[in-house]
Formats: structure tokens, sequence, C-alpha cells
């Protein structure tokens, strides 16, 4: 009797994953278990259109009725506990257990708590759907929202609440906003949109208390203000969800630690997307953890292809996306590789800045503009970068030049 | 029966690249591939109805700029996740240097 394949998690990475096994011809059995109530669903709108949307909806992976029609059994609501790494079994919280011929772990990962005292009900954090619901119904021109911590996911949903009409005050305990991963002048445009929006943006602000009387929270700041607001949203970065591999033996290195395969040091257990630190190729082998949403995609898939018996090497180049008001953000690369910029203009003010490491080598690729405006020349970097392309620094910096044409060089 | 609009010049789009086409309240995406073919699909993403206009083509295929869901072009075939709904494609052909597509 086989167990075929489990996966423990069911957001973007395990939901895909279960689906690129049945794309590879898989015909065991699926069984993909999540701790929530819905079905595998996209969390990048959670920030965004499920606060702004004119109803919550959730954006479902699969359907039930495709799930159903890829004999893929979805069991949600329920934990897995324990992994028995001879026995080829995981225990799950409502007492039952599942075996299994490949484990994949795509637990993803969980909001970093803020470690201070003093914090209650209206102190919340937004990871699933069931959160920002609740931090829906808060967004409202009446009321006053504090967002602890001027990264992606609370920007994004400064930029929500004040669509809404709500009073947003953005609180940083670092000299700027997007401190890590994004260059200071791209990092200052997001900033002076949210002022233009009418979001108080605090930077360089520790707080030393805060008090929640579960109807309102005091937040004070190290230079003696005080900001009150009807809900404080903590979004201060995220910690990968390892309790289930370390308990179980596997090695935890900023994440489960897999080699570029995806495998742990068990060759029939696997972990994907942000619960996962891997080595990256294209950086030399530099080992990572990504929190984003095509990462979690190609490594659900990836993962999937290796159970299987494959043994393909990740070989993507990190991508990420964050729109606030009319602006979209795109990076490719870490942008910590690089020693020197070189910028591009576009039309409508958008522009890219270029990262080159010492050697001229492309590493990354940070842009900004309106809509749509970066998205093709940024996809355009991103495989320079992945062919290590080490292109003249004139060409990069100049309109004319099309990027396309430096591909085949 | 459906009727042939003039959506643009032939040269108006670049080998291997894509324009975006507006009429009568629908919006296409008009492509000229790199053996100098035209094709055309929907102007919308299947994922998040984002403009494909703005995305890169690259051989037989556009990326979406959004997300990077990935079509066929030619046939309109969508290519893997995010996307899993095909683009609905049209009719073109290039008339005395323009380009003519057939909508509805």
């Amino acid at each position: 009797m086989t167990g075929g394949m489990v996966i423990i998690g069911a957001g973007e990475c395990g939901g895909r994953a279960a689906l690129a096994l049945r794309d590879l011809g898989y015909e065991g059995p699926v069984t993909l278990v999540g701790d929530e109530p819905h079905l595998p669903y996209e969390r990048p709108p959670l920030s965004k259109e499920a606060m702004t949307g004119e109803a919550p909806l959730i954006k479902a992976i699969a359907s039930d009725e495709l799930l159903a029609e890829r004999s893929i059994r979805h069991i949600h609501s329920v934990r897995a506990v324990a992994i028995d790494r001879a026995g080829h079994a995981v225990s799950l919280s409502d007492s039952s257990s599942l075996s299994y011929d490949k484990l994949l772990l795509a637990t993803g990962s969980l909001p970093r708590k803020l470690p201070m005292p003093g914090l209650g009900g209206r102190c919340v954090y937004l990871r699933t759907f069931n959160d920002a619901l609740a931090i829906r119904a808060h967004l409202k021109p009446e009321n006053r929202v504090a967002i602890i911590g001027g990264g992606f996911i609370g920007l994004e949903l400064a930029a929500s609440a004040r669509k809404l009409g709500a009073t947003v005050t953005v609180i940083e305990a670092q000299p700027r906003i997007l401190m890590r991963g994004v260059p200071a002048e791209i990092a200052e445009i997001i900033h002076k949109a949210h002022e233009a929006e009418g979001v108080n943006v605090l930077t360089g602000q520790g707080i030393t208390a805060i008090a929640d009387d579960g109807a309102e929270v005091r937040i004070t700041l190290a230079g003696g203000q005080e900001v009150v607001a009807d809900l404080a949203v903590i979004g201060i970065g995220a910690v990968p969800v390892t309790a289930l591999a370390a308990d179980a033996g596997l090695a935890i290195d900023n994440g489960i630690a897999v080699d570029g395969t995806l495998r742990t040091e068990d060759p029939d257990i696997f972990a994907a997307g942000d619960c996962c630190s891997f080595p990256l190729a294209v950086y030399g082998g530099r080992r990572v953890r990504l929190e984003a949403w095509r990462n979690a995609q190609e490594q659900g898939a990836l993962a999937a292809t290796n159970m299987l018996g494959a043994n393909e090497a990740h070989a993507a180049v990190p991508w990420f996306w964050s729109d606030q008001y009319g602006l979209t953000l795109q990076i490719a690369g870490l942008s910590d590789e690089g020693r020197s910029i070189v910028r591009r203009d576009l039309d409508d003010g958008a522009f890219i800045l270029f990262h080159l490491a010492e050697d001229g080598r492309l590493v990354a690729a940070s842009g900004i503009g309106p809509g749509n405006a970066v998205a093709r020349d940024i996809r355009l970097a991103e495989m320079l970068i992945a062919k290590r392309a080490t292109p003249a620094p004139d060409a990069l910096g100049s309109q004319t030049v099309k990027l396309k044409s430096l591909l085949a060089a | 029966m459906s009727d042939w609009v003039e959506a643009c010049a032939a040269g108006d789009i670049d080998e291997e690249d894509v324009m975006r086409f507006d009429h009568a309240g629908r919006t296409y995406a008009i492509y000229r591939s790199p053996d100098d073919e035209y094709f055309a699909t929907d102007g919308l993403c299947s994922h998040e109805k984002v403009h494909l206009a703005d995305g890169l083509v690259m051989d037989d295929t556009i990326e979406c700029p959004k997300h990077n869901g990935r079509f066929n072009y030619k046939t309109g075939d969508a290519r893997g996740a995010p996307v899993c709904v095909n683009l609905k494609t049209y009719p073109v052909k290039v008339d005395a240097g323009k380009v003519l597509i057939q909508v509805g």
C-alpha cells in the first residue's frame, strides 16, 4: 500500500505542488493538508483587493471541482503535529495519520511577533484571509489605523486603508521605510507617495510602550510622541514555520535547510516556499530564504518534479512586486549583491536601477513607476541576471538601447 | 457577421513585440512575431485583467507584466501557473500595409 505524496501546507506553494504532481502525470494519491478552513488561495491580494474590493473575495488557486477532478485530497483546518521519518507517516491534529512515499513541507511563514507587553485585541497581524477580514472591518473613514513596520505588507495596507478613508500612521523604527532589499531612491518615492495620499509616515521612531485596552491602542514612541489608534497592524517581517521539521530532526538554517533540488537531508522529505532556505545558484550558492509569491509557485512546481524522481536544481532569479496607489515596484535579483548602480529612465517618470557587482555582472534590477511601466524591462533584466551577463553600463542607462538587444549579445 | 477592423499600420509594431488596440469597448493585443506574422488576442490577462500589451513577447509567448502568466499568442493557450484560462484569439490579416483584425 502506497502513501503517495503528502503536502503539508495548503498555500500558494503547496497548492501549486499538488497541481504540478498531476500535471506531471503522477497517478498515485496526492494529499494536501492545510490548517486554514479555506481552499488554497493567493495571499498577495490580502493587503490590497481583499481590503478595497466591494466584497472581500478569496482568490482560490484551485476550486473544489478542480481538486476533485485532479483527485487531490484536501484536508483543511488540520495541522501536522509530528513526522515519523522511519515509519514514513505524519500525524495530524485531528489524531489521524497519513503515510507517505514523499513528503513536502510547504509550511510557509508567520508574522514576526512584536516582542512587547501591552498588546491586546486591537493589535493584529496579517497573514490569512481571516486576518484580512478582521482588519477590513476597521478600515473606515472614522477610524485611526497605526501600521507598525514600514515594509511591504504595512505599506500596502496603509495604501488600502487610505483608499477607504481611514486616518493612517506608519511607524518605522529604521531610518527609512523598506530598508531591506529596496534602494533608498525608490523607497523615497514610495514614502512621498504615502505622504501625498495623507499618510503620516514616522521613520526612525522606536516604540517604547503600547497600551491596548481593547477599544483603543496608545503607542508611545522613543521621542515621547504618542500615536492613538483604533487598530494597530503589526507588519515587522515573517518567520519561517520550522517546528515540525526541527522536531523531526531535520536541519534548520534560517528555515528548513534544503539543497538546490529542495530536498532536506532526508531524501524522502522536501521543503519549498517561505519555510525553506536554499542555495541560490545565480549568486554562487548563497543560502537564502525568500518570502515571495512567485518563489512559492516555482518551488512548489520544482519540488513536485523532484518528488517524482527528477534531480533538477532551482535556477530562478528572485522576483517580487508591490502595488501601492497607482505605483508598482518590481525587483529582480538581490540588490545587496551590487556595488554600483546605473539608472535608466523610462516614460511617465518610471525608472529602473541596475545593480552591478564589482566585476560588472548585473545582479539585480529595481524599478518603480505607474502601472506596469517597468514590467517589461525588469523581466528582461531578470533574464540578463540569469545569464550572468555583464552588459555595458552605458547601454543599460540609455533608453534608446533596447534591453532585448543586450540579451542576444 | 463579424467585421474586419483596421488596428494599426504594419510598421507600428516592432518584430517580436505587442501593441494594445481598443475597439468598441473592448481591448485587444496585436502581436508581430519574430517571423513577421501578425496575431491578435484578447487584451487582458485571464488571471487578473491586466493589459498584456505591457508585457514581454519572446518567440511565440506573451508574458503578462503583472504576475508573469504566459500564453502562446498564436493559439491563446495558457502555459501554466498562475494562468489556467486560455486567451481568445482573433483572425488577423495585413492589407496594403494595414493590420486588420476580425473582432467579435
